[in-house]
């Protein structure tokens, strides 16, 4: 447990490599050298791109910022599974003691339509942004807002808008679905907002523009695969899903 | 120079009310004419493009991020302070005032701080509106914690992540203005240059970090809210793309740097594993209200498994050196404190750098679900990251550093001495003096965002003719060919060093000289170490590609180059202020029991430093702090 | 119509369209059960169908109309997500999506093609080798084209495999109809997969035992 590996072990990297968005990419192998244990996967590649450096290669382009899982930027499918396969782990917070001495790590970067390769493993996800432009917000205004106990929300509310509200919009799930669907990421914010009463007003206006945004995006549908749970880094659960149908409904039949 | 910070004077409960009133207002069909411009996209930054975009102006928003949803207040966990007093436990606005001006060590303004406190209750409510998940209790009200530095329960939480469902409201305000039209957002850009003419902010020059294009966007009025700047430290809890660039650019261009040793090492982080590691983790403070601080109290029980060590062989030193504040002393002191024990050779972990925070007792008190469902997440993270399992033993925790006191100098109104250069949230000085308290953050950034720049930017944007700058000025292009230059002369070096080899060994010189404990010695020692630091990137750093695309190396390097020479002006501060105050701990200023000991007849002021060209001494102007309203006393937390 | 062309409201027309075609299967299956009653059973059940005139033209009719709008999404939305999901990767792995999930199109294209086969077959009796005659009574004996049919082990695996298809996708169908209903919490989520699977298995055997008891029978003698 606590005694700090001193082994460290030598990895075979195959790496998606792809100049720009237009530009043809393939796999490119590397190796990845005295890697210890107590590293994250992220510092195993800063390691790598040093040596890429220092030999006068491109190194390689991903996304990363607070390293601490909550940011949503890293997004690398590794070995297959959008941030690796860990159970609510992001990529940054995949630790290299998950891998063993001599294995091949396949990385590549999310792909779906919407998110059009920018470099290597960097993406565009502005297809996100635009789902929750067009509608993923209250229509409050600044100020002038009545008192914050002033609209009780029983618990189990509060409780359920956070387990959607949990989202950090990273795009696993879509890299993970069959399909290509925003699905998960439009319900996580359609959910929190219907179940709390500030939400409520604007449930049915939402559930359509977002529904609409997400179509309009090039994002694929929703056919229950499932696969988007099982990629998501923080477990955001498919009831969220069945919840956006239900407000859909709601609203079409209202 | 003496500086005027331009606060209001009178009874200070009526200070921002009255100045509000006092602020002279753009007319709402003419707000459209003002266009303004927005530097990151965080909490202070969302919110107040947000609002400005609301109320009618016409903003330009810009992050280095992919959205604005990952700036780094989404790292912030524990929660956001607001005095009130729902728990009925005797809180009010003024002890609010008085938490932060004390937990600041005397070093911060009476009237910004007032101001914050007052409109902390104002932040609840916008975001509760927002449908912020904030913790509720089975009735469905508000739930509040304690934090440190505070012995009332003021704190809001949305689980371990309030910093992102506040962001994610912020966020969700600013998505609902892009979609109006009233912002216009540009993500993954980088601001390189602050475009000043005839001494008044009117652009921005900006790196696309997609095509590499250099372009410069002017406006009436400019605001940064870029963060802050600890990852001079090189290892620091900030995200890896913090840096003080757009801060340090504004700098060059003549706004003064305030304050800028003040910086807080958070005390409960993971501690370092090797030399590979490239950020810290920091568990939130909030740990500290059901953890216990222990180190063994004897040196050959270091190395044992922590559970083997017996109770009376345990030194629970904050109980034991503050016991009325106890595990919840503030950052400042409980770091120290960590520090002390480890320096005396009695920390544990590899290198002896680290204290145990023990939630044993906790769990026997209150059960392990009740722990579990107060801080799962960060337990998970813990594990995640050490591979050992918090709940079955004590967890290891060391200070790293975590947020900046110092920023930019800026006036009541959030605007520098640049007329038309506001800043906002951690990147400006004003409230939290020498140390911010636990939860504190979050509340500036949205109080500056929300409730203080919508008020006061109209204040000044009233006083000017809109639309008065144009893009074929010489100073434009000038600033133009002044990134491209600086662009291109790093990529021209072609030398041996990596951008993260010159980082990492400034990260040391910052860390050993300018960490938790500064001396003279230590501060001339980095003063001759930054400047050969600097001469060897500008000599002989590597950087592959081109700028004409992504390149993050060149992201990197221009962030490097920027905290090589930043890092001077932060040891010539910490130099220079002769004595011990927050976050700022000058060994030769130390009370006999090893406290840090003010010099308030001295340094009672705000030290504001002028760019004079790099390696030239920096030109310092003082701006004196008045405590009206609190006394001036000796910080104790005992 | 914004519904019909709407990423929810499709799939809420292909999740009614299929839950209809799942209660007709149920039905249908006990109906075919009859035939374990011996020729009397079953050709009374036919002639009690039949003698319903015009409300069997209107049921098929119905019946149908929800194949046609069932098959026409499913291909829709199954194009529009393959062109959602262009590139491969080359290493995936799934985790929840099972064989069920990922081959709805495929077994419903197979069983598309099975109920046409078996509408010619047993409904139109147009197939070559079908024994088409009357029982004592006069009504149809399906008894009899039935069981001479399944003497054929040919036709007897059609049938057989048609319905493995069914099982498949069934399977994932009916849990993801009350997903896509917004039924599904995730209390509930377990139990209404496994209560869909089992109902895809009940008719997986309720359909299957009758060609392979015959086709066994036939075989044993």
């Amino acid at each position: 447990m606590s005694e700090h590996n001193a082994n460290t072990m030598n990895l075979k990297l195959h790496v998606w490599r792809q100049k720009g968005p237009d530009a043809p990419g393939k796999l490119e192998t590397y190796d990845a050298k005295h890697v210890s244990p107590d590293m994250s996967f992220l510092e195993m590649l800063d390691e790598v791109n040093e040596t890429l450096i220092k030999t006068g290669i491109d190194p390689i382009a991903f996304d990363h910022d607070c390293r601490e899982g909550i940011c949503g930027m890293c997004s690398q499918v590794v070995n297959g599974v959008a941030h690796g396969g860990q159970e609510r782990t992001t990529v940054c917070q995949l630790h290299m003691r998950s891998f063993q001495d001599g294995d091949s790590i396949f990385i590549e970067p999310w792909r779906a339509r919407a998110f059009p390769i920018v470099k290597d493993l960097v993406v565009d996800r502005s297809a996100l942004d635009t789902i929750i432009q067009s509608g993923g917000y209250t229509s409050c205004h600044t100020g002038g807002i009545a008192d914050g106990n002033a609209i009780l929300i029983p618990k189990p509310d509060a409780d359920y808008a956070m387990d959607a509200a949990e989202c950090i919009g990273c795009g696993a799930c879509v890299a993970g679905c069959p399909n290509g669907s925003a699905m998960l990421f439009t319900s996580a914010k359609v959910a929190q907002l219907a179940a709390l009463p500030q939400g409520k007003a604007e449930a049915a206006v939402r559930v359509h523009a977002m529904t609409e945004a997400l179509q309009g995006c090039g994002f694929g549908n929703c056919s229950n695969h499932y696969e988007c749970q099982a990629a998501c880094p923080k477990g955001i659960n498919v009831k969220f899903i069945a919840k956006l149908n239900r407000e859909y409904l709601k609203a079409a039949l209202n | 120079m003496i500086l005027d910070g331009k606060c209001p004077t009178g009874p200070i409960e009526k200070t921002w009310d009255k100045h509000c009133f006092d602020l002279k207002l753009v007319n709402p069909a003419n707000k459209r004419k003002y266009k303004v411009i927005m530097v990151g996209t965080g909490l202070a930054g969302g919110a107040a493009a947000a609002s400005l975009g609301e109320l009618g102006y016409n903003v330009e928003a810009f992050c280095y991020q992919d959205s604005p949803r990952r700036a780094h207040s989404i790292a912030a966990q524990g929660g956001i302070n607001a005095a009130k007093n729902y728990p009925n436990d005797g809180d009010s606005i003024y002890r609010l005032f008085y938490d932060t001006i004390k937990g600041g060590d005397f070093r911060a303004r009476e009237a910004d701080v007032w101001r914050l406190a007052q409109v902390s209750n104002n932040i609840i409510d916008q975001c509760v509106a927002q449908g912020v998940p904030f913790a509720r209790d089975y009735a469905g009200y508000l739930d509040n914690r304690s934090f440190g530095g505070a012995q009332v329960s003021r704190t809001f939480f949305a689980r371990g992540q309030t910093g992102q469902q506040l962001l994610l409201g912020a966020y969700s305000a600013l998505s609902r203005q892009i979609k109006a039209g009233t912002v216009k957002m540009f993500n993954r850009t980088e601001m390189l240059d602050l475009i000043v003419i005839d001494g008044v902010a009117k652009g921005i020059t900006i790196r696309d970090l997609i095509t590499g294009e250099i372009r410069a966007h002017m406006a009436d009025a400019v605001c940064l809210a870029t963060g802050g700047y600890v990852n001079v430290f090189y290892l620091s809890t900030n995200a890896m793309g913090c840096s003080v660039t757009a801060n340090w650019k504004a700098h060059k261009k003549g706004a003064y740097f305030a304050n800028p040793c003040y910086t807080q090492i958070h005390p409960t982080c993971i501690p370092q594993t090797g030399d590979h590691q490239s950020k810290l983790t920091l568990m939130s403070e909030s740990l500290r209200n059901d953890g216990r601080c222990w180190v063994p109290k004897k040196k050959e029980d270091c190395g044992k498994h922590p559970n083997e060590v017996a109770e009376e062989d345990r030194d629970y030193y904050l109980e034991r050196k503050y016991p009325s504040f106890g595990n919840l002393a503030p950052r400042d002191i409980a770091s120290r404190a960590a520090k002390e024990q480890c320096d005396d050779g009695r920390g544990v972990g590899p290198g002896g750098r680290g204290v145990y925070l023990d939630f044993a007792a906790s769990i026997k008190r209150l059960s392990e679900d009740t722990i579990r469902e107060r801080y799962g997440n960060l337990f998970e993270m813990y594990e995640k990251i050490t591979d050992e399992n918090g709940y079955k033993r004590p967890m290891r925790m060391y200070p790293a550093p975590h947020y900046a006191m110092g920023g930019l100098w800026v006036d009541y109104n959030l605007m520098s001495n640049v007329p038309g250069l506001f800043v906002l949230g951690e990147a400006n000085f004003s409230v939290h003096g020498a140390n911010r308290l636990g939860a504190s953050a979050l509340m500036q950034g949205l109080a500056d965002g929300y409730f203080v720049i919508p008020y006061t930017i109209g204040g000044y944007l009233a006083g000017i003719k809109p639309g008065d700058y144009s893009l074929d000025h010489a100073e434009v292009k000038k600033s133009i060919e002044d990134v491209k230059g600086d662009i291109n002369k790093m990529f021209s070096l072609k030398g041996k060093k990596t951008v993260s080899e010159i980082y990492r060994a400034l990260g040391k010189v910052m860390w050993e000289n300018v960490g938790m404990a500064r001396s003279d010695a230590s501060l001339k020692n980095a003063l001759k170490e930054i400047p050969k630091l600097r001469e060897e990137f500008w000599n002989n750093v590597n950087i592959s590609g081109d700028g004409g695309e992504l390149n993050q190396q060149l992201e990197n390097a221009g962030r490097v180059a920027d905290f090589l020479e930043f890092a001077e002006l932060l040891s010539k501060d910490a130099l220079t202020r002769e004595e011990s105050c927050g976050g700022h701990f000058r060994v030769e200023h130390q009370m006999p029991d090893g406290e840090a000991k003010r010099n308030d007849a001295d340094f009672c002021h705000v030290a504001a430093w002028e760019f004079k060209g790099v390696g030239k001494e920096p030109e310092l102007h003082k701006e004196p702090l008045k405590f009206d309203n609190v006394h001036l006393a000796v910080r104790s937390y005992k | 119509m914004q519904i019909l062309k709407s990423v929810v409201g499709r799939k809420v027309f292909m999740a009614i369209t299929g839950q209809c075609m799942v209660l007709f299967a149920v039905v249908h299956m006990l109906g075919n059960s009859s035939i374990f009653i011996g020729p009397d059973g079953i050709n009374a059940y036919a002639k009690h169908l039949h003698d319903l005139g015009p409300l069997v033209w209107i049921f098929r009719a119905g019946l149908f109309a929800f194949v046609a709008i069932h098959i026409f999404y499913g291909i829709q939305l199954t194009l529009e997500n393959s062109a959602a999901n262009p590139t491969v990767y080359a290493v995936k792995k799934q985790i929840k999506a099972t064989f069920a999930s990922t081959s709805m199109i495929w077994t419903g294209l197979l069983i598309a093609l099975f109920v046409t086969f078996h509408i010619l077959h047993f409904t139109a009796r147009v197939t070559p080798g079908i024994v088409k005659g009357v029982d004592a009574l006069g009504r149809y004996d399906v008894f009899t084209m039935v069981v001479s049919a399944f003497k054929n082990g040919g036709i007897a695996f059609i049938y057989v495999a048609a319905m493995c298809a069914l099982f498949f996708h069934l399977s994932h169908g009916i849990q993801s109809f009350f997903q896509t209903m917004g039924w599904n919490t995730d209390r509930t989520q377990c139990t209404i997969s496994t209560i869909g699977k089992a109902v895809a298995f009940i008719l997986l055997a309720g359909y299957a035992v009758i060609p392979l008891s015959i086709l066994a029978s036939a075989l044993i003698k």
